[in-house]
């Protein structure tokens, strides 16, 4: 059970939360001007990182904002929560093979 | 040459207290080149190179294993076999590999315990009845043997079950498909390494790719933990770590890695027959040779790489379990696990070239590729072998993506297929 600390409510349990996977991809601006690879990237493609990965939550059953989270897919160490207009904090990134 | 397994193998070696069993392959050192280099050594990986072999004359081939063989999600599932699927895509993928575990036991002179119990998939809600029958129909269509169970029919085949599902989980129906079963996962995996290293692949188990050598746009090696070989074709079949090697070789999946977990209880006599899943409440259940219920949960509901999985998914089949099969209640569970699986986003699988040439790709089967394991392989090899797609994979190619051909079988698949 991860215990994820939303910005707005402090820490909760994961069963409060619901997943937005990965963070930081900008929705093309003009969706019908992009080419379909670069539109099947925004919408499909993931780096899915085995490591430090930086990714979407929300707090369904609190708040119910959204906000981003930086954890560790492997290990599961939650390294820091932060809201959507805020700069990640400063971790250590590491992959894993 | 080895030797035959057969009856009189088995008392022959009984005289020497099964001491002297020939070793069932060999674990040699990487050499430094192939011609063909298959990345994972589970079900998958197996399968292609044992057809690279045996149809394709390709026999300077390795296989290469970070783990030991079957250690990923092959020998982690709940080896549920069965081809309902709804498309006929699909159909053709998943009912050309249960053809081939019809015949694998004897194909490969090593007992798989391919054990066609029949499978149920329970429907639960007005539109479960609704898209199962349609999916009925379609599997009819495509020749696949399917019918359609009323809930006394259900209790007929499972009489355990509570149709009234504790008030909360009714039973409205379901399917049947009478040829769909379980099968000794390790044994598919031991089987087809011993009748590939027979032909004279290279099995490397202890040995991680670590990176890859591309030049121009075209593969020529594989970086490896024993260090680098040369080779112009490398297959993929990593599962859940797919995106990992993607990103070594420079490009993304449409595919996101998460645990899928399954529990085993304490042994007990026979008290289920088949495989009963219920896709809406995330249980399946069946019960293995040794007794213990084999009990499938759902994944998990963000990206991982743990093989554990989360502790809300373990409670929530338990509770649908123990609803459905009241008499359960009292059951010990004795181990619970995770396998990384790799799901795509119209839960069909990747199979054929990637955006690297020389680096062909056999993922995303997510929660459900067991079943495909022998068809998998077979048309993998086809098509790494001749630089193009074998007819059943073409329309699983990566491009898909671009197209938007995609092949939603999200319904047929439940959560975990
Ligand atoms: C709990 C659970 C239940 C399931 N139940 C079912 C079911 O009932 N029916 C069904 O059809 N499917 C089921 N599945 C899905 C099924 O197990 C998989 O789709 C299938 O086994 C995948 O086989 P594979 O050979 O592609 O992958 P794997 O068996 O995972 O093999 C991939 C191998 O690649 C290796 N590898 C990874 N990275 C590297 C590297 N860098 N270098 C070298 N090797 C590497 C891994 O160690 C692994 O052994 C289930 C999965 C899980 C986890
Ligand atoms: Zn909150």
């Amino acid at each position: 059970m991860l215990l994820i600390p939303c910005p707005y409510c402090g820490a909760r349990t994961e069963n409060e939360f619901a997943y937005g996977g990965e963070a930081h991809k900008v929705r093309p601006e003009h969706p019908e001007e992009v080419s379909d690879e670069a539109w099947a990237d925004y919408l499909f493609l993931q780096k899915n990182t085995n490591g430090t990965y930086y990714e979407r939550w929300v707090h369904a059953h609190g708040c119910r904002r959204w906000f981003n989270l930086v954890r560790d897919t492997l290990t599961n160490q939650v390294h820091g929560a932060y809201k959507i207009e805020e700069e990640p904090p400063k971790v250590d990134e590491t992959t894993y093979v | 040459m080895k030797a035959r397994y057969s009856i009189f193998s088995l008392a022959r070696n009984a005289l020497s207290y099964h001491e002297n069993w020939q070793q069932a392959w060999h674990s040699p050192e990487p050499k430094k080149s192939y011609d063909a280099v298959i990345v994972g050594g589970g079900g998958h990986g197996l399968v292609t190179a044992y057809y690279l072999a045996k149809e394709h004359g390709m026999r300077n081939i390795a296989v290469i294993e970070r783990g030991w063989l079957g250690g990923g999600n092959t020998g982690r599932n709940t080896t549920i076999v069965r081809s309902n699927y709804m498309w006929d895509q699909s159909a053709a993928l998943y009912e050309h590999a249960l053809k081939l575990w019809e015949n694998m036991t004897r194909e490969l002179n090593f007992n798989v315990m391919f054990s066609q119990r029949s499978v149920l998939n329970l429907a639960h809600t007005q539109n479960e009845v609704r898209i199962t029958k349609r999916r009925i129909h379609s599997n009819r269509l495509n020749g696949i043997d399917s019918t359609w169970l009323d809930p006394e029919d259900v209790k007929r085949e499972v009489p355990i079950i509570d149709l009234r599902g504790g008030g909360r989980y009714p039973v409205l129906g379901g399917s049947i498909q009478r040829r769909a079963g379980t099968a000794r996962h390790d044994a598919v995996a031991w089987g087809y390494a011993r009748a590939c290293s027979e032909m004279g692949v290279d099995i490397i188990q202890q040995c991680a790719v670590e990176g890859f050598d591309i030049e121009g746009g075209q593969v020529t090696g594989v970086r490896t933990s024993k260090g680098q070989i040369k080779t112009n074709k490398v297959g993929l079949v990593v599962a859940g770590h797919c995106g990992v090697l993607a990103n070594m070789a420079g490009f993304k999946l449409p595919v996101n890695s998460r645990p899928l977990q399954a529990l085993v209880s304490e042994p007990v006599k026979p008290i289920i027959h088949n495989v009963v899943m219920a896709g809406a409440v995330h249980a399946y259940i069946s019960q293995s040779d040794k007794g213990e219920l084999v009990i499938g949960a759902g994944t998990d509901a963000y990206n991982g790489y743990s093989q554990w999985g989360s502790n809300p998914v373990t409670e929530d089949t338990l509770a649908a379990i123990c609803e459905l099969y009241p008499l359960f209640r009292r059951m010990r569970m004795l181990r619970q696990w995770g396998g990384v699986v790799d799901t795509c986003p119209d839960a069909s699988p990747i199979i054929g070239l990637s955006p690297v040439k020389g680096i062909y790709l056999n993922c995303g089967w997510g929660t459900g590729g067991f079943k495909a394991t022998p068809g998998s392989g077979h048309i993998f090899a086809d098509t790494v072998a001749n630089n193009r797609p074998h007819p059943i994979a073409a329309p699983f190619a990566l491009d898909r993506f671009r197209t938007g051909f995609l092949i939603d079988e999200h319904a047929a698949a439940g959560v975990a297929h």
